[in-house]
């Protein structure tokens, strides 16, 4: 199928894929990082995090991955010249999963805050007041209360995320775009393979998309729907 | 940091900044007025109106934007019917492909959106408006529109931000917005930092008028209109 081309774009599919759960994993890092320093008592904490949120959103992903992999890169070859290693080169993955993880973990900040803000706070004082330690009650009692408020805008984070994976293309990745770029070229047929590229996405998203369904119906179990 | 660069490079920020604000407001005026039509027949009772609405949106939201410029830009000009059409001349231009792509996405987003803030106009207002006499043109013109753009303003506040990021996008079809001009002067110079430091600052500062101008028109047109209506 696809002119022969059919397993290149599967494997970078794959690629695409393995960016999302990298960024996914950093963002969701510096998502609870971020969350924990905003509900902290801490001014300075709490300003650095406001600071992070803010300046992400104001600025393109290409261009903070550009930041990222160029900069990276110049900051590489003089900390190279100075320990005299040969040769060092920033690895496009790193650089765009970093990125991607980057912006998006300022976004997960926001949902985690906003879920934890969501339970009610007798629930956290009742689990203390059980003799639970805070991670207990966190793990037992408000975390998958959290889940229950934080899926909806997860879902819509991931879907988001997994549609800006396209961009990692860019740094030199042969991820999904790449390879749909070279089979175009190379066939002389750039719709056919940039509609399959898009087809391959359009699946993933779809599938995402079912699972997080299945997921907001499992965590609001026992909780009681109101129609209008 | 070399400030002198940065100021050597200027004009060509000045530039693309320019380029950039005018393709974000052409994809948005151009979606917005695809974007009217299309919400109301996405709302339509019959499935055979609303569910062709529903898979335009469902699949340019399902798919990057770059996929759907690539597709216009690059993909197009593999049909010989299109390279012998009238329209091939547009078609080969990079402004005008980037704008028909801007355009078709922030139109599918707007549709979901607009259509949303018109479900959520109370079935009562509806019903009074039946109940004058009005026809659905008349009730959607006077009733349900004017409800469901105040109702939208902070949903499409976010769009109009992420259409302005996403038009960084661009440059990678040779346009010299300001994302190309940070890139230029990466290679002109190699100053990475400079060069999309820069750009990062012009985008941030265009967000946050951007930002100001929607808190602005929410309080001038939602909150006066939710404060009378709740």
């Amino acid at each position: 199928m696809l002119q022969g081309y059919g397993a290149s774009l599967l494997t970078g599919a794959g690629l695409s894929i393995a960016v999302a759960f990298v960024s996914l994993a950093i963002a969701a890092l510096l998502g609870v990082a971020g969350a924990l320093a905003k509900l902290s008592r801490s001014r300075v904490l709490r300003g650095a995090a406001q600071a992070y949120t803010t300046v992400i959103r104001g600025v393109p992903d290409l261009v903070m991955m550009f930041l990222i992999f160029y900069g990276g890169q110049l900051l590489l070859n003089r900390l190279a010249d100075r320990l005299h290693w040969d040769d060092a080169t920033i690895d496009p993955f790193l650089a765009g999963t970093l990125t991607i993880g980057f912006i998006f973990g300022a976004y997960m900040t926001e949902i985690f805050r906003g879920a934890f803000l969501a339970v009610p706070s007798g629930q956290r004082e009742a689990a203390l007041a059980y003799g639970m330690t805070p991670l207990q009650a966190l793990r037992r009692i408000v975390g998958p209360q959290m889940l229950r408020h934080a899926l909806a805008p997860l879902s819509n984070t991931w879907l988001v995320m997994v549609k800006s994976t396209a961009i990692v293309s860019l740094i030199g990745l042969s991820d999904l775009m790449a390879r749909a770029k070279n089979a175009g070229s190379s066939t002389q047929q750039p719709f056919l393979f940039y509609a399959a590229a898009g087809a391959m996405y359009l699946v993933f998203t779809s599938v995402s998309e079912l699972l997080f369904a299945w997921l907001r119906r499992r965590y609001a179990v026992g909780v009681r729907q109101v129609r209008l | 940091m070399d400030v002198d660069a940065i100021r050597a490079s200027l004009p060509a920020f000045a530039s693309g900044a320019l380029t950039t604000i005018e393709l974000t407001l052409a994809a948005l005026a151009f979606g917005m007025a695809a974007a009217l039509p299309l919400a109301v027949l996405r709302g339509w009772p019959s499935r055979w109106v609303a569910g062709p609405v529903w898979a335009f949106t469902y699949v340019i939201r399902g798919t990057p934007l770059l996929v759907q410029l690539y597709l216009v830009y690059y993909g197009l000009g593999q049909f010989e019917a299109v390279r012998d059409s009238f329209a091939w001349p547009w078609l080969r231009s990079a402004w005008f492909c980037t704008i028909a792509a801007f355009t078709i996405n922030t139109c599918a987003y707007t549709v979901e959106i607009l259509h949303g803030a018109m479900r959520a106009v109370p079935g009562g207002e509806i019903e009074a408006a039946r109940a004058m006499g009005m026809t659905r043109w008349v009730m959607l013109r006077r009733v349900v529109l004017p409800a469901a753009l105040r109702r939208m303003l902070p949903a499409y506040g976010n769009e109009v931000i992420f259409m302005l990021q996403a038009t960084s996008l661009a440059s990678t079809v040779t346009l010299l917005d300001l994302t190309g001009a940070a890139g230029e002067m990466n290679s002109r110079f190699y100053l990475p930092f400079e060069a999309f430091l820069t750009a990062a600052a012009i985008y941030l500062a265009i967000t946050t008028t951007l930002v100001g101008l929607f808190h602005a028109a929410e309080r001038r047109w939602l909150m006066p209109w939710q404060a009378r209506t709740s």
